[in-house]
């Protein structure tokens, strides 16, 4: 014992709790090459499995002939649909209600679909033998184009629904329709357009792009049958789902399954959904008896694993001649690939698209999404962002633009007219959502005022004139941004993935010494859970964050949960932490009075202990109460310290931020430069911001990479135009630009510690802010929008047709 | 398939194996010699997860033969720890400054800036960001990572770590 008793800052200090920027405990095995990661586990007799893929995009498989790789040693199976028919799993559940074949069967609906699985002693084996497995295809007519899905003669993609006129999410219309999910009032609507002083209309397409986190998807299954044990490895942003989902798949009990997502090397929504890869590889273990171990290349993650976005929207502002919103109404045409995948809460066919109404008070909407088939990889995922959120983003952030300009007005004072007042939360929007708290006005304000807004409007009307004069060939844009988030999915009574609600949950256990371990349904892919939620029960419970131990992602040891995607760790996980912590700490108060003889109610938390009220000297820290749980706790109380929390939220939480750009584009060579990128971001009560910062320069860069030249394209016969790192563009040191960040904190009134989310805000907030500065520049050369990706080729050629190149 | 014999010096021991000709270096320290800390991303040499540092100069072990790495003297993430075990400046530096997020590209990153620091020992900022163009990150948009290695230039020159005023 120290005869100087610590300051109250000191103990303060000590805990390293919610608001410091406490180190990562993560660096300290990942910066000197001890993290374990899938491909890291081996395990004794394991085989490698690999895939035959498809070359063409649609055609019959009409043969596969494997006797020539079966001759190679060490090959020591090949699996096709036939195969899989035999255990029932051919075909498989998609997240959306639709299915989807795990290897060919009969036909193929993209390219580089998985035709044939073959397992080999290792994995050039296995390379030798696809060498060699002969597949006859016969090729079908492909479809490319998502607005000529529908058309009379489209060709059929789906024979397995031919006929069939109602969905998973309603009727359909076509045969290579999905379904058609409309929200808001049509008529009301209908009729502030017609009243309408001024209209504007935009089609506003978000290219299909991928999230392609750096390490790849892969699974190691292990099938044991002499217990009748799975035990699943898997890069898996919800391993408790994909148990639940091989459980269902497999019949195999739910308590014999262990699902285990070691160190996860970004997920971005990549990692969410159910792959053949798994599927395959659980099959392959049940026939060999060996464990087996799939391992995707880049190629295949790019080309096959789930793409993000692909979604077209004719969006349509009514307002008044003073800037003031009247009414939206915005149709999407999403293409959604060969089978529906896609990512979404089941009652969200488009996920929570219709935050589409922003950050402003329109008093009507309407909203209509048609999904349809294409010859596409399946599996829209909502790549850093909750379920559509970017898309509905950028929707309203380049329609408010397009307005702005109709108008002749300034963007950012067209917005600072249309927000949501503060006494107006809990707002409710003509969509369906109600909001939970923000301040807009405050973090435009403080947003315009730290990059002097008015002086570079100012700068930007003097190189227009320059520009017209010839004087220069540099053109300048201020991209504005203001989003809200929806985060936090969610509350059961809005959100399940296919059926299981969407709570999350934590498990504390304090030991007799007073350390701690704790368990969490969520599953960090690089977002630092195990430094911040100790943060949170530092606080809650007066033990130091270094005395705390969180472990996620084993299925045999942690709580149900629904896992890490959509921002909505800190909003749901992070709240079930704090309310298990508080479970421990009412039960500690009570240890605390039996120790001190007082009546519980005598007691006061003081950082780290109890003390009896007025009289400090009087107190019990939490390490003396977690010894005396454990030896003496007060009569007719259980032994232990220790608890658990299921958390179903009240409601979503709505991050929000203002986001500015400033861009100079070369119109010779369409090269255009971030000069400035400043964010700010209120996401409530931050929790530890050095990770705060560092998600949202992570977020910001991938928004650069997808606004600025990220696209995965496809020719006319469905080939995949950019499947590598040298065509599909990720962003390096050299290009990214420097990131200024900044925050307000607006907490939510309904989660336990005010956290709102905060790791894709900036992809969903980022995206518009560049798309808007590429659009701006232009814009007094009379263009109204400008597709993204903004490569220089691209901007070239917008420059060269607006008459720039003179 | 035919074997052939590769005697190599990594991370300061001399280690003697027989491998297929077409197995490649990443293959070859990952499976064989247990070293997982390089990772592979994309196989195709754009990512530098799988950077080593060979001979003094950094290579990516995904396009190396193991062959080609026959009497080499070699250094991966597993050798960059101080001889007492502690972190490196570099280490030190990637935590310190939030230079990493998922871990997956750390690895290679650390290893890069490791070979950069002996090219150059006092980088700009610029000469960083050129330095590590070779390596992607998915996660931490770079800037930290440049101000990691920034930090651990500081510190084996003797100064203490000052950020620029932005
Ligand atoms: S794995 Fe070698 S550069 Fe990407
Ligand atoms: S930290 Fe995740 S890729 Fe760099």
């Amino acid at each position: 014992m120290n005869d100087m008793t610590p300051s109250r800052e000191q103990r303060e200090a000590a805990l390293e709790g919610m608001g410091c920027k406490r180190k990562r405990v993560e660096d300290i095995r990942f910066t000197q090459g001890k993290g374990k990661y899938v491909d890291d586990i081996k395990m004794p007799g394991m085989l490698h499995g690999d895939f035959v893929r498809s070359p063409y995009a649609h055609a019959k498989v009409t043969k596969i002939d494997a006797t020539e790789a079966l001759k190679i040693p060490g090959v020591i199976a090949v699996l096709t649909a036939e195969d899989l028919k035999g255990v029932n799993l051919a075909w498989m559940p998609t997240l959306a209600g639709d299915v989807q074949m795990v290897l060919a069967d009969g036909k193929v609906l993209y390219q580089n679909q998985e035709v044939a699985f073959v397992v080999a002693e290792d994995r050039y084996i296995a390379d030798d033998a696809i060498q060699l497995i002969e597949v006859e295809y016969e090729e079908l007519p492909v479809l490319v184009d998502p607005f000529k899905s529908m058309d009379p003669d489209a060709p059929v993609l789906r024979p397995d629904l031919e006929g069939k006129m109602e969905g998973a999410h309603g009727p359909r219309k076509h045969h290579n329709h999905i379904f058609n999910w409309s929200v808001g009032d049509e008529d009301a609507t209908d009729k502030a357009f017609a009243e309408a002083e001024v209209t504007v209309k935009e089609m506003i397409s978000y290219h299909r792009t991928h999230p392609s986190p750096l390490e790849t998807c892969q699974c190691l299954a292990s099938m044991d049958k002499v217990n009748g044990e799975l035990t699943l490895y898997g890069t898996f942003q919800a391993p408790h789902v994909i148990r639940t989902v091989a459980s269902l798949l497999s019949t195999i009990p739910e308590h014999k399954i262990h699902v285990i997502a070691p160190d996860v090397g970004g997920g971005f929504g990549n990692k969410v959904g159910a792959y053949p890869g798994y599927i395959c590889s659980i099959v392959a273990s049940i026939v060999t008896g060996q464990p087996v171990k799939w391992v995707e290349d880049r190629m295949e993650n790019l080309s096959t694993t789930s793409f993000a976005r692909d979604y077209h929207m004719t969006t349509e502002i009514a307002a008044k001649k003073d800037g003031t919103v009247t009414g939206l109404k915005v149709h999407v045409l999403g293409d959604h690939g060969g089978f529906d995948a896609c990512a979404d809460p089941s009652k969200w066919p488009a996920g929570f698209f219709n935050i589409v109404t922003g950050s402003y008070d329109f008093p009507v909407a309407h909203l209509s999404v048609d999904g349809v088939y294409t010859n596409k990889a399946p599996g829209g995922v909502a790549y850093r962002c909750s379920f559509r959120v970017t898309e509905a983003a950028y929707c309203i952030e380049r329609g408010m633009d397009v307005l702005a300009q109709k108008l002749g007005m300034d963007p950012a004072d067209l917005r600072l007219k249309n927000f949501i007042k503060p006494e107006q939360f809990p707002y409710n929007s003509a969509l369906g959502w109600e909001y939970d708290s923000g301040d807009y006005h405050t973090a435009m304000h403080k947003a315009m005022d730290a990059i002097d807004y008015r002086g570079l409007r100012e700068e930007q009307k003097a190189k227009q004139e320059a520009f017209k004069r010839g004087e220069t060939r540099e053109i300048m844009g201020i991209g504005v941004c203001f989003f809200t988030e929806i985060v936090g999915a969610g509350p059961s009574k809005n959100c399940d993935i296919l059926g299981v609600a969407m709570f999350d949950s934590a498990e504390i256990r304090i030991h007799p010494t007073g350390s701690v371990i704790s368990r969490m349904g969520s599953k960090s892919q690089g977002q630092g859970h195990e430094t911040t939620w100790a943060q949170i029960i530092a606080t809650e419970i007066g033990i130091p964050a270094a005395d705390i131990m969180v472990e996620e992602g084993d299925t045999d040891t942690a709580p149900y949960g629904l896992g890490t995607y959509g921002s909505r760790s800190t909003p749901v996980a992070g709240a079930a932490i704090a309310l298990a912590a508080r479970k421990i700490r009412a039960k500690a108060q009570m240890i605390a009075a039996h120790m001190l003889e007082v009546s519980e109610f005598d007691l006061e938390w003081d950082i780290d202990g109890f003390q009896v009220k007025g009289n400090p000297e009087a107190r019990k820290s939490m390490k003396e109460i977690a010894w005396a749980a454990y030896n003496a706790p007060p009569p007719g109380i259980e032994p232990g310290l220790e608890a658990v929390s299921y958390y179903d939220p009240p409601n979503m939480t709505y991050p929000f931020g203002a986001y500015f750009c400033v861009m100079d584009i070369d119109v010779d060579t369409g090269v255009a430069k971030t000069r400035r990128f400043y964010a700010l971001d209120d996401c409530g009560t931050r929790i530890n911001p050095m990770i705060i910062e560092g998600q949202v320069h992570g977020g910001l860069t991938e928004a650069f990479a997808i606004a600025m030249g990220q696209e995965i394209s496809y020719d006319e016969m469905g080939n995949v135009m950019g499947a590598s790192f040298m065509d599909f563009f990720l962003p390096t040191a050299v290009e990214t630009p420097h990131w200024e960040t900044d925050h307000t904190v607006t907490p939510s009134p309904h989660h336990p510690i005010g956290a709102k989310g905060v790791g894709e805000s900036p992809n969903v907030g980022g995206v518009p802010a560049f798309s808007n500065a590429v659009n701006d520049a232009f814009g007094f050369l009379g263009s109204t929008h400008i597709q993204m990706p903004h490569d220089a080729w691209r901007v070239w050629q917008v420059a060269k047709n607006l008459g720039a190149h003179g | 398939m035919e074997q052939i014999p590769v005697t190599m010096t990594v991370n300061g021991k001399k280690v003697q194996r027989f491998v297929e000709p077409r197995t490649l270096l990443i293959h070859f320290l990952r499976e064989d010699l247990n070293l997982t800390g390089p990772h592979i991303g994309c196989e195709t040499s754009h990512c530098g997860a799988c950077t080593v540092d060979m001979n003094g100069m950094s290579v990516k072990s995904c396009t190396l033969f193991a062959a080609q790495a026959n009497n080499a003297e070699l250094t991966t993430i597993e050798g960059m720890a101080n001889a007492d075990g502690t972190l490196s400046a570099l280490q030190e530096g990637f935590r310190q400054m939030h230079g990493l997020q998922c871990g997956f590209c750390t690895p290679g990153m650390i290893t890069r800036a490791h070979t950069l620091l002996q090219e150059n020992p006092d980088p700009t900022e610029e000469e960083i960001r050129f330095g590590i163009a070779g390596n992607l990150c998915r996660c931490t948009g770079y800037q930290n990572i440049v101000k990691a290695i920034q930090y651990a230039a500081a510190k084996l020159n003797g100064r203490d770590y000052q950020e620029a005023a932005e």
